[in-house]
C-alpha cells in the first residue's frame, strides 16, 4: 500500500470515526453516572432525521444541528424518566427506544417529504462543508507530515473537530472538575454521593442530557456531514459499535478516541477491499471486517485483553430509602 | 407503593401498558395526518377479518411464540437474552444445512431432523455468551448484542461464498427439495375447510404450541425449572441451596438459544423454502416484547404472540392499503416494550392509586 492510498484510508477513517467517537463519549457520560444506555443508536437516528428534515426545510445546517440535538434530547429525557424517576430496567428502556426511533423517524420523514421515508438530499449551506485548516497548502511540501496534515487532518466538516475537541474536554470535565468527580462517584456508589448531600437524581439527569446532546451532534453529522440527508436506519448499528468502543476503551475518554479511530479504520478498510488484498495478499471477506469491532469487543469483554470493569452502580436504579 | 392483587398484576398491568402504547400510537398516526380509527379498521380487516388474514397472523405468531419462549426461559434465570435474532439466524442456517444435506423423502422425516439442526445451531450461538457470562463475568446483554451483528456478518459470508448456487446472484441458498415442504393449514385435512386459500401458516404452529406446554412443564414441574427460577430470583439463595450458577446459566441460555433457533423451521423451512439473508426479519427482537407482554408465562407468551402476529400482519396491510408506512409496527413494538418492560413501575403506581382504599379496608 503506497502512502497516497494510506492517506485516503486515514482520511475516511477520520470521517467514519467521528459519529462513533461522539456517540462513544455520549455513552461515557451516561454510563459513568450509573445509567446504562443501549439507546445511543436510537438517539443518533432521531437526531439524523431531525437534522435532515430541518436542514432541508431551512437550508441552514446549524438550525438543523439544533433540531437534531433537540430530537436526541427528547429520547434522552424519556430514557431518564424511565430509568431514573420510575426506576425501570435501563437495558429494556434502551432497547425499546431504539425500536421507537427506528420506526418513528421513517414515519416522520415520510409524512413530511413523501420520498419513501427519506429526507430530500442536502447541498450547499444545508451541509457541513469542509474546513481548510490554516497553512494546509503551505505545509504540504514537508515530506510525510505535510500531506498527512493536508489530506487527513484538514478539510473535514466542523463537527469532526468538535468531536476531537470533545475528548480533552471530557477528560478535563471528568477528572479535573467537581462535577466530574461527583459523576464518577455516582456511578460507583450513589449512596455515598447522596450522603454527602448531593442529589443523585439531578446528577444522573444531567449526565443523561449530556448523552442526548452528544448523540444529537453525532446524528447531525451522520445526516449532514457524512451523508447528505436522512435515510431509513442510516446509523446502521453505529450506536452499538460506539457501545462496543466504550467497553473497549474501559469507559475512559482518551481510550475512547483510540478505540473509535480503530473501529473507524476497520470501516474505512471495509470500503476498500482491493487495498487489503493488494497489501497483505489475502482476500479478507468484507463481512469479516464488518464483524471485527464486535469480535474484538467480545474478546475484551471476555477479559483476554485486560479487563473491562463497568461502573459498579451501572444499571442499578437508586432507591433513596424504603 | 401499594401491592397489587395478583390478578391485577397479571392481567391489568399488561393490558394498561398495551392501552398506553395504543394511545400513543394513535397520537402518532394523528400527528402524521392519518386517521387512527381507519388504521385500526384496516388492521383488523386484514389480520383477523378473514381466514386468509388469520393464516398470516398465525404464521407470524408461530415465530413469535418461539422467540418469546426463548426470552422467557432466559428471563426466569434473570438473564436478558437480546441475542434471539442472531440465534434465530444461526438456527436458520442449521435448518438449511439439514434440508440441503439429503434428498428428504417426506416432511415427517425432514421436520424432526431440521428441528434438531435449528435448535443445535441456535443453542451453539447462545453458548458462547452464556459461557462468558457464567465463567468470565462479561455482561450477557452486551455479548448477545455483539453476537447478533457477528451472526449477520457470518450469514452474509456463508450465503455469498458457500451456499449460493453458482448461477444465482442474490445472497440466498438453493431451494430445498420437495420432500421438505411443510403442509400449510390449507393443506391439512379438516383445517382446509376453513383455510380455503393457500396461507403461510403451517404445521410448525402445532410444534410451537407443544413448545409452550413443554416450557411450562420445564419451568414449573421439573427440578431444573425450579433451579432456573430460584437462581433468577436470588443468586445467593440459589447458591446456598446448592444450585450451581454456571450450570444453570449455561442450561438456561442453551434452551433459550435452541428455542430461538427452532423458529427457523417456520420461516426458512415452512415459508421461504430456502435460506435468505436476514431470514428472521426481527422476530428475535419481537420475542422481547412478547415475553414482557406475556409476563414470562407460556400462556401469556402465546396470547402476546397472537397479538403481535396481528400487529405484524395488520401493519403490513397498512403499508399496502393506506399511506401509513409499515414502520408503524416497529413504533408500536418499541412502545409495548417501553411500557411493559421499563415503565412497569409507573403503571403499577398508577394502578396502586385505585387499589389503595381497598387494601386499607381489608
Amino acid at each position: 500500500m503506497d502512502y497516497a492510498t494510506l492517506l485516503q484510508i486515514l482520511d475516511s477513517t477520520m470521517r467514519l470515526a467521528t459519529p462513533l467517537l461522539l456517540a462513544c463519549l455520549a455513552g461515557l457520560y451516561s454510563e459513568r453516572s450509573g445509567i446504562f444506555d443501549i439507546g445511543l443508536e436510537g438517539k443518533m437516528l432521531a437526531a439524523a432525521m431531525c437534522t435532515g428534515a430541518v436542514a432541508a426545510l431551512t437550508g441552514n445546517v446549524w438550525i438543523g444541528l439544533l433540531a437534531g440535538i433537540a430530537g436526541s434530547m427528547v429520547f434522552a429525557v424519556i430514557h431518564g424518566v424511565a430509568s431514573i424517576t420510575f426506576r425501570g430496567n435501563q437495558l429494556i428502556s434502551g432497547v425499546a427506544l431504539n425500536f421507537v426511533a427506528s420506526g418513528i423517524t421513517v414515519l416522520a420523514a415520510q409524512s413530511l417529504f413523501k420520498q419513501g421515508g427519506r429526507t430530500p438530499p442536502l447541498s450547499g449551506t444545508a451541509r457541513f462543508n469542509p474546513i481548510e485548516l490554516p497553512f494546509a497548502e503551505a505545509l504540504s511540501g514537508i515530506p510525510i507530515l505535510g500531506p498527512f496534515y493536508r489530506e487527513v487532518l484538514s478539510g473535514h466538516g466542523a463537527l469532526v473537530y468538535v468531536a476531537l475537541l470533545a475528548v480533552p474536554v471530557t477528560w478535563w470535565v471528568l477528572y479535573r472538575t467537581r462535577f466530574g468527580l461527583r459523576l464518577r462517584a455516582v456511578g460507583e456508589n450513589p449512596a455515598s454521593v447522596d450522603t454527602a448531600g448531593i442529589s443523585v437524581v439531578r446528577l444522573r439527569y444531567t449526565a443523561v442530557m449530556i448523552t442526548g446532546l452528544l448523540c444529537g451532534i453525532a446524528g447531525a453529522y451522520m445526516a449532514a456531514g457524512l451523508q447528505a440527508g436522512f435515510g431509513k436506519e442510516m446509523t446502521a448499528g453505529r450506536g452499538y459499535i460506539a457501545l462496543a468502543a466504550l467497553i473497549f476503551a474501559k469507559w475512559r475518554p482518551w481510550y475512547a478516541l483510540m478505540a473509535t479511530l480503530l473501529f473507524g479504520f476497520f470501516q474505512a478498510l471495509a470500503l476498500r477491499p482491493d487495498v487489503i488484498k493488494k497489501s497483505i495478499g489475502i482476500d479478507v471477506p468484507v463481512p469479516m471486517l464488518d464483524a471485527l469491532p464486535y469480535i474484538l469487543t467480545v474478546v475484551v469483554l471476555a477479559g483476554f485483553i485486560g479487563r473491562a470493569i463497568p461502573p459498579r452502580a451501572g444499571g442499578e436504579p437508586y432507591v433513596k430509602e424504603r | 407503593m401499594t401491592k397489587l392483587p395478583r390478578w391485577a398484576d397479571v392481567v391489568l398491568v399488561p393490558l394498561i401498558s398495551l392501552l398506553l402504547a395504543g394511545i400513543i400510537s394513535a397520537l402518532v398516526i394523528l400527528a402524521i395526518g392519518q386517521s387512527p380509527s381507519e388504521a385500526l379498521k384496516v388492521m383488523v380487516d386484514g389480520a383477523v377479518g378473514s381466514p386468509y388474514g388469520w393464516g398470516y397472523t398465525l404464521y407470524y405468531a408461530t415465530s413469535f411464540i418461539f422467540t418469546g419462549l426463548a426470552v422467557t426461559v432466559a428471563f426466569h434465570a434473570s438473564l436478558f437474552n437480546i441475542g434471539g435474532e442472531g440465534q434465530a439466524q444461526l438456527g436458520g442456517l442449521g435448518v438449511a444445512l439439514v434440508c440441503l444435506a439429503l434428498p428428504w423423502p417426506h416432511w415427517t422425516l425432514a421436520l424432526p431432523a431440521a428441528m434438531i439442526g435449528g435448535a443445535l445451531f441456535g443453542a451453539a450461538w447462545a453458548a458462547i455468551p452464556a459461557y462468558l457470562q457464567a465463567k468470565r463475568g462479561s455482561h450477557i446483554v452486551i455479548t448477545t448484542i455483539m453476537f447478533n451483528y457477528i451472526a449477520a456478518a457470518l450469514l452474509i459470508y456463508i450465503l455469498v461464498e458457500h451456499l449460493r448456487p453458482p448461477s444465482s446472484m442474490d445472497p440466498a441458498s438453493a431451494r430445498f427439495g420437495a420432500g421438505t415442504d411443510l403442509p400449510t393449514l390449507h393443506e391439512i385435512p379438516g383445517l382446509s375447510l376453513i383455510f380455503t386459500k393457500q396461507v403461510p401458516a403451517n404445521v410448525t404452529l402445532f410444534v410451537a404450541l407443544l413448545a409452550c406446554w413443554l416450557v411450562w412443564l420445564l419451568l414449573w414441574r421439573t427440578r431444573l425449572g425450579y433451579e432456573i427460577r430460584a437462581f433468577g430470583k436470588s443468586e445467593p439463595a440459589a447458591l446456598y441451596a446448592g444450585i450451581k450458577p454456571v450450570r444453570v446459566t449455561m442450561i438456561a441460555m442453551l434452551i433459550s438459544g435452541a428455542l430461538a433457533g427452532l423458529m427457523s423451521i417456520n420461516n426458512v423451512m415452512g415459508e421461504s423454502g430456502r435460506l435468505l439473508q436476514n431470514s428472521s426479519e426481527g422476530a428475535g427482537f419481537i420475542g422481547i416484547a412478547v415475553a414482557l407482554m406475556g409476563r414470562n408465562h407460556p400462556l401469556g407468551v402465546f396470547l402476546a404472540a397472537i397479538l403481535f402476529g396481528f400487529l405484524y400482519q395488520g401493519g403490513a396491510e397498512l403499508g399496502l392499503w393506506t399511506s401509513i408506512p409499515i414502520e408503524l409496527r416497529t413504533v408500536v413494538q418499541g412502545l409495548v416494550i417501553l411500557f411493559t418492560g421499563a415503565l412497569d413501575h409507573m403503571v403499577r403506581m398508577m394502578l396502586g392509586l385505585f387499589f389503595r382504599p381497598k387494601a386499607r379496608a381489608a
